[in-house]
């Protein structure tokens, strides 16, 4: 272990555990409104008119006629509407909002509000939607050959649901306009997305528009996008009004109106040649719901990552996000990876079980090497570590006697084991870190020699404050204390790009230890100095092609082997874990404690999304939209729980560092539903996976 | 409907001139400014809102003002003073069990109920004394190991 690995205290420890943090909803309000939304009650609709109660001084109302600029939220693309304009397009869709002095006024005038539609078709399943909102596809070899020449073709559908970010604390902002000028903070993700979101809406120029994190309560992608649309909301409030309008959701709201992970419908087809698989052709269909927000990039992600962590020499994968009336579905941690890994790791291991072998095995003779070419005919430029990681886990769980122990159960509690390893390519998609987030740091030294950290990069939980300082102290060679970070506003910071792609240590952390070093060259006692590095796309990279999809999709990958054991008792459904290990490589963990922290929160949330997390909707309503009906992992349902770290240093990162935050959420739904079918002696195609399809799945095999 | 209720809080005593079916969690976020109680739900199920009531871990969400008369209210704030509190603190910045903290406030007062009533609890008594509070960023572990630790290290505190 590097020295640099040793866990320190958090920077955010003392403010958090005290309860003095400043979270977006603990702000004074006096002299604020309250703003709160009129949003659709129905999918699909012609806007006819609004007719609002009489009301009482101070309170207006506001809508797409009152947005200075353009009524568009520009995320990628501009589809999303600040507020509805002629249509609405799904249930919460936002048409206006109501603000005020006393919030349970606002919430009283706005139930008398009366919206008039005329209601149109909806589509709520994707496969029947007509509108694709993006398209891809790539190939590789010669995948009709490889069928031609199989011995054995399979063919499967797999289905994903939503999952819900569901962070402890609700989506908030506080708009304040002031001189002209127009200042938004709350809990936001990406500050630089907020500030184009809201330059564009309000038709301001770029320095009149200023955008802050404040302390945040967890994100997991659900404050990348939409806080770009809240924020939009709150600042045209307080445009027209003058004065600082705060929107903070309450749960409800925020379970129903805010962006979930993209459900998904896939078909593999593969072709198999003296026990090998020889080809495959995947049909990917991810539902992006009203807008397009994050749908793009998330599709680009699920198909480059659709034939998993295995080299198949020939290949033909397609992929389409498509329109449905329900809420968008945008950023999730994973970023439509889980959904194909998912598939993926199901079907190999259908295959396996198929021919007779173990699965492990089976996936141990397709894995990937170093040398190989990607899906998209990049190459893996660095050792692929899975076989050291799988005998790992194979090891911690004692997995090849308890998965033949378990086969051909009677009894009332039947066990399983099951075992899932995937990758998640670190850092944006294609050539994204180079054409499109550009990014900047800095570092500024005072005259006493503290230096302080100038990055857009915001600090959820997950512990980046902690981990920059501690890059920048030790390549400057420099106690921790004399490293300052704040929340980020980007008024005083550049754009070093959005906390996403788990890019933050490996991209912007590369460049604050350049910066750093050169700091430490030019260093000058007594005097200020400001140091900038801009980003470097790493020059043995092959050019990915995002027309055709070929190239070095990403520099490269975070990997991990995931085990879960269960007991099943078949007279309730319920589904227990008795064990779950896993082996994460993220490079050289910055620090320890905030590596393991990520990789068990993160695995929880995917055996949560495999087995315990489902949301269903009626006619494009949100039934689970409360804790009590939507949920999610306790402290008493996976007590043995076990991380171990496996380091593959990674030479373009700090101090060997590559992307981790997402990783462990990709992994855990698959293996946990392959301990599934080892214990019912089935297989299975769909997650969640909970006691009603436990009951189902006895019922069905009964028969 | 105004009532005057009076109750200890944080060891001071206390007079709420109100209405008695004002919710505990209100009156200490917006009345009171004691913002360290977090709300995660308005409906007693996350427990970011707990606080201690005569001894017992109680979602501040659920409580009417009304129900306090003559109560004992410890909120976070008033658990910082606490050599108890300096032994969780320490306990749970050893394993960095912190993430987004927003959970945390809560997961301290169910810590230190958890220990006043059973100071030397094995993991799964842990594990059961927490379960009413949501986590989710940490997957418990980090959580559960500090409480583990905060025993051992804090022992006769409690
Ligand atoms: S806010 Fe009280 S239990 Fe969630
Ligand atoms: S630390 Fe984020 S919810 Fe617990």
């Amino acid at each position: 272990m590097k020295t640099i690995s040793k866990s320190v205290p958090k920077r955010d420890h003392a403010e958090k555990i005290s309860g003095s943090a400043v979270y977006v909803c603990d702000y004074p309000t006096e002299g604020m409104l309250f703003g709160r939304l009129l949003r659709s009650s129905v999918p699909k609709a012609n806007l006819l008119g609004v007719k609002l109660p009489a009301l009482p001084e101070g309170y207006i109302y506001i809508d797409k006629n009152d947005v200075p600029g353009t009524n568009e939220v520009w995320m990628i693309l501009k589809d999303t509407p600040v507020f509805a304009d002629k249509t609405v397009e799904h249930i919460g869709d936002p048409i206006g909002m109501l603000v005020g002095p006393d919030e349970r006024e606002v919430d009283r005038l706005l139930a008398k509000v009366e919206v008039e539609y005329e209601e149109l078709e909806p589509t709520f399943d994707a496969r029947q939607s007509s509108v694709v909102f993006f398209d891809y596809g790539y190939e590789k070899g010669d995948v009709d050959k490889a069928f031609e020449d199989a011995d054995k073709v399979y063919e499967e559908d797999f289905e994903t649901g939503l999952q819900e970010h569901l962070y402890l604390e609700t989506n908030g902002v506080i708009a304040h306009s002031k001189d002209g000028k127009i200042h938004v903070h709350g809990s936001i993700q990406c500050p630089y997305y907020v500030h184009k979101a809201l330059v564009h809406a309000l038709g301001m120029p770029r320095e009149d528009v200023s955008v802050a994190q404040d302390v945040m309560g967890g994100g997991f992608g659900g404050k990348e996008d939409y806080p770009s649309l809240l924020a939009c909301q709150a600042a045209v409030a307080a445009y027209k009004t003058g004065k600082s309008v705060r929107v903070v959701f309450g749960r409800e709201e925020d379970v129903e109106a805010t962006s979930k992970r993209h459900p998904s419908f896939c078909n593999y087809k593969v072709a198999v040649k003296d026990g090998h698989v020889t080809g495959m052709k995947i049909e990917v269909l991810y539902d992006a719901g009203a807008y397009t927000t994050m749908s793009p990039v998330v599709l680009q992600r699920g198909i480059i990552g659709a034939p998993g962590i295995y080299t198949i020499p020939h290949l033909k994968v397609h992929g389409q996000s498509r329109k449905t009336n329900t809420v968008p579905n945008g950023a999730f941690r994973g970023f439509g990876g889980p959904q194909t890994f998912f598939a993926i790791e199901m079907m190999m291991t259908h295959i396996a079980k198929d021919l007779g072998q173990d699965p492990v095995d089976f996936k141990l003779r397709h894995v990937a090497k170093q040398g190989d070419l990607t899906s998209t005919s990049g190459k893996h430029h660095f050792p692929v570590p899975i076989p050291a990681m799988m005998d790992a886990v194979v090891k911690a769980s004692d997995y090849y006697t308890k998965r033949a122990a378990y086969k051909n159960q009677t009894g009332r509690y039947r066990k399983g084991i099951g075992m899932a390893a995937v990758y998640h390519g670190a850092g944006f998609t294609g050539n994204g870190e180079r054409d499109i987030i550009k990014a900047v740091a800095q570092l500024r030294k005072d005259r006493e020699g503290n230096v302080e950290i100038l990055t857009a990069n915001t600090d959820m939980g997950q512990g980046l404050f902690t981990v920059f300082a501690k890059i920048v102290a030790e390549a400057l060679s420099l106690p921790l204390e004399r490293i300052i970070i704040t929340y980020p506003d980007t008024a005083r910071v550049p754009d070093s790009g959005p906390t996403v792609a788990s890019r933050s240590v490996m991209a912007v952390g590369e460049l604050l230890r350049r910066a750093a070093l050169r700091l430490k060259d030019e260093w000058v006692d007594g005097q200020e100095q400001l140091i900038e590095e801009r980003y470097k796309h790493p020059e043995w990279m092959i050019q990915f092609d995002l027309e055709t999809f070929q190239g070095d999709a990403y520099p490269t990958y975070s990997w991990t082997v995931n085990a879960v054991e269960v007991e099943i008792d078949t007279y309730t459904g319920n589904i227990g874990i008795v064990g779950a290990w896993g082996s994460f490589d993220v490079g050289t963990p910055i620090d320890e404690n905030i590596v393991i922290g990520q990789m068990e929160g993160g695995f929880v949330q995917s055996l949560g999304y495999g087995m315990m997390e489902k949301m269903t909707a009626e006619k494009g309503r949100i039934r689970n939209n409360k804790f009590s009906d939507y949920i999610i992992p306790s402290s008493v349902d996976f007590s043995n729980l076990q991380v171990m770290l496996h380091v593959e240093d990674y030479p373009e990162g700090p101090f060997g560092a590559k992307g981790a935050g997402e990783l462990p959420h990709v992994g855990g739904a698959p293996a946990v539903l392959d301990a599934i079918e080892n214990a019912l002696g089935v297989n299975l195609n769909k997650i969640p996976f909970v006691a009603e399809d436990v009951m189902n799945t006895l019922r069905e095999v009964s028969r | 409907m105004t009532q005057e209720i009076r109750f200890n809080l944080n060891g001071s005593d206390t007079v709420y001139t109100g209405n008695p079916a004002d919710r505990l969690l209100d009156v200490l976020r917006n009345e009171l400014r004691l913002t360290g109680t977090k709300c995660g739900c308005k409906e007693g199920e996350c427990g970011a809102c707990s606080v201690i009531i005569d001894g017992k871990l109680i979602n501040s969400c659920l409580v009417a003002m009304g129900s306090l008369e003559g109560a004992k209210v410890l909120t976070i704030e008033g658990c910082t003073k606490t050599p108890q509190f300096a032994a969780l603190d320490k306990a749970y910045e050893s394993v960095s069990a912190v993430q987004c903290g927003f959970c945390i406030p809560g997961m301290i007062m169910a810590s230190q109920c958890l220990l006043a009533n059973n100071p030397h609890p094995s993991e799964a008594e842990i594990r059961e004394g927490i379960s009413g509070n949501l986590c989710r960023c940490t997957g418990y572990n980090a959580i559960v190991k500090a409480v583990g630790t905060a025993a051992e290290e804090g022992n006769g505190l409690w």
